[in-house]
């Protein structure tokens, strides 16, 4: 049995990891509230951006655009959007496992991050990382998902990349996220065409026409959806941390008691002990 | 009169601006300013730099929209923009700074600078500063 002196310094150690702990849930979760708030107010632009798509692609049959034309693709480029930290359970490991989903060549694709997890992750792959970004991943702006944007609209209309994909994590609940692997660019027009059947999108007039419309709707969706992982992942971070803190705490705390036993135990032992070795001493039994 | 009014949402990456019934909407699109009553033909446009008047009766409401797009259709217009805001919203010292840095930049014929952004920055600041001026 350990001495009393080690079961000590062990719950004095477990005890202040706990407070560490404690801590970290508790600014997680009331960032998580700001987060969150974040995300709904991202959450119509998105959906009226695609509204406006669906329109566009619906009441003109047969609309083509660089930005929708599927290519042979033989090079591929991933946008991964992973946390800074970690502390966070399987976050960061889950998504970055999600974004190699799309590589099956390491040298046919490159990559753009978001956050140094995700850097270090690709870096160890050794694959080719064209640009990363870090300290935005907590709160991000939406001027930062313009710059990744433009970079994944440049990266396919110069032709370096045929395919952009971005991998995120879904929001569903404070308790559970989900992974997401999807391809931005080019934009699928079959993803809309279910979206709104609207009778009257054929006497929809646009201005200066539908070419014009298009080219200037599809970047701004395609920024939108960046910008809205970039959110939503922030909040899935958050999230995923407090769950993670929260049990890395309860755990503490069950540690904590069974050293308190097995800490009493010892020092009853020890009493016991001297009992028996003073009365030993005294020789009464003799 | 609610029957002849039409439904204007203002929507940015971060917020949503405006939800509220009007009476006319006036827009700066791309080719020129456009009135939308009640019961516009479904529409969908493009929108320049510069202000959008919300009508009601005598009052009138502006914002200033840098970019974006609006529609139209049955259930009321709709605007997408990455920047609008309301003229008490507007910060003027930091409209000045951006209007004089602006100038600067596109007169200074430096190469490395991009003349077009410059100009865009330039005509930002100055519809700020109409803005807040009208008001």
């Amino acid at each position: 049995m350990a001495s009393m002196r080690d079961i000590k310094r062990r719950i004095k150690s477990v005890n202040s990891t706990q407070q560490i702990t404690k801590a970290m849930n508790l600014v997680a979760s009331s960032k998580l509230t700001r987060a969150k708030n974040r995300l709904m107010d991202t959450r119509p632009f998105f959906q009226e951006t695609r509204k406006v798509i669906a329109g566009v692609v619906n009441g003109s049959k047969g609309i083509s655009h660089p930005f929708l034309e599927q290519r042979e693709v033989k090079k591929k480029a991933v946008i991964l959007i992973t946390g800074d930290r970690g502390l966070c359970g399987g976050y960061n490991a889950n998504v970055s496992k999600a974004a190699m989903e799309c590589v099956d060549d390491i040298n046919n694709v490159s990559a753009v991050t978001v956050g140094s997890k995700g850097r270090e992750f690709f870096k160890r792959r050794g694959v080719n990382i064209l640009e990363s970004y870090t300290g935005i991943s907590e709160n991000p702006s939406y001027s930062d998902a313009l710059k990744i944007g433009q970079l994944a609209l440049d990266l396919f209309t110069k032709g370096e990349a045929d395919e952009v994909y971005l991998a995120y994590t879904e929001f569903i609940s404070t308790l559970s996220s989900e992974p997401k692997l999807i391809k931005v660019l080019p934009v699928d027009v079959n993803e809309f065409t279910d979206d709104n059947t609207d009778s009257e999108q054929a006497l929809t007039i646009y201005e200066p026409d539908e070419e014009a419309v298009l080219e200037y709707v599809i970047p701004k969706y395609v920024n939108t959806v960046i910008f809205g992982a970039m959110v939503e992942s922030a909040v899935c971070e958050l999230g995923a941390r407090m769950t993670a803190m929260d049990s890395a705490t309860e755990n503490a705390s069950e540690m904590i008691d069974t050293l308190n036993l097995l800490y009493n135990r010892a020092r009853q032992g020890a009493i016991t002990q001297e009992i028996t070795e003073i009365v030993g001493g005294s020789g009464i039994y003799d | 009169m609610a029957e002849n009014k039409i439904r204007l949402r203002i929507v940015t990456p971060v917020r949503e601006l405006y939800d509220k019934e009007a009476e006319m909407v006036i827009m700066r699109s791309s080719i020129g300013d456009i009135g939308i009553l009640h019961g516009h033909q479904p529409l969908t446009t493009t929108l320049d730099y510069g202000f959008l008047r919300i009508i009601n009766g005598d009052e009138e409401v502006r914002a200033t929209i840098f970019g974006g797009f609006a529609s139209v259709d049955s259930r009321g217009i709709t605007i997408l923009s990455d920047a609008a805001e309301w003229p008490d919203e507007i910060d003027v010292q930091r409209a000045m700074a951006a209007k004089e840095r602006a100038e600067s930049r596109i007169r200074s014929n430096d190469g490395n600078i991009d003349i077009a952004r410059a100009e865009l920055a330039l005509r930002r600041a100055l519809i700020r500063l109409e803005a807040k001026e009208k008001k």
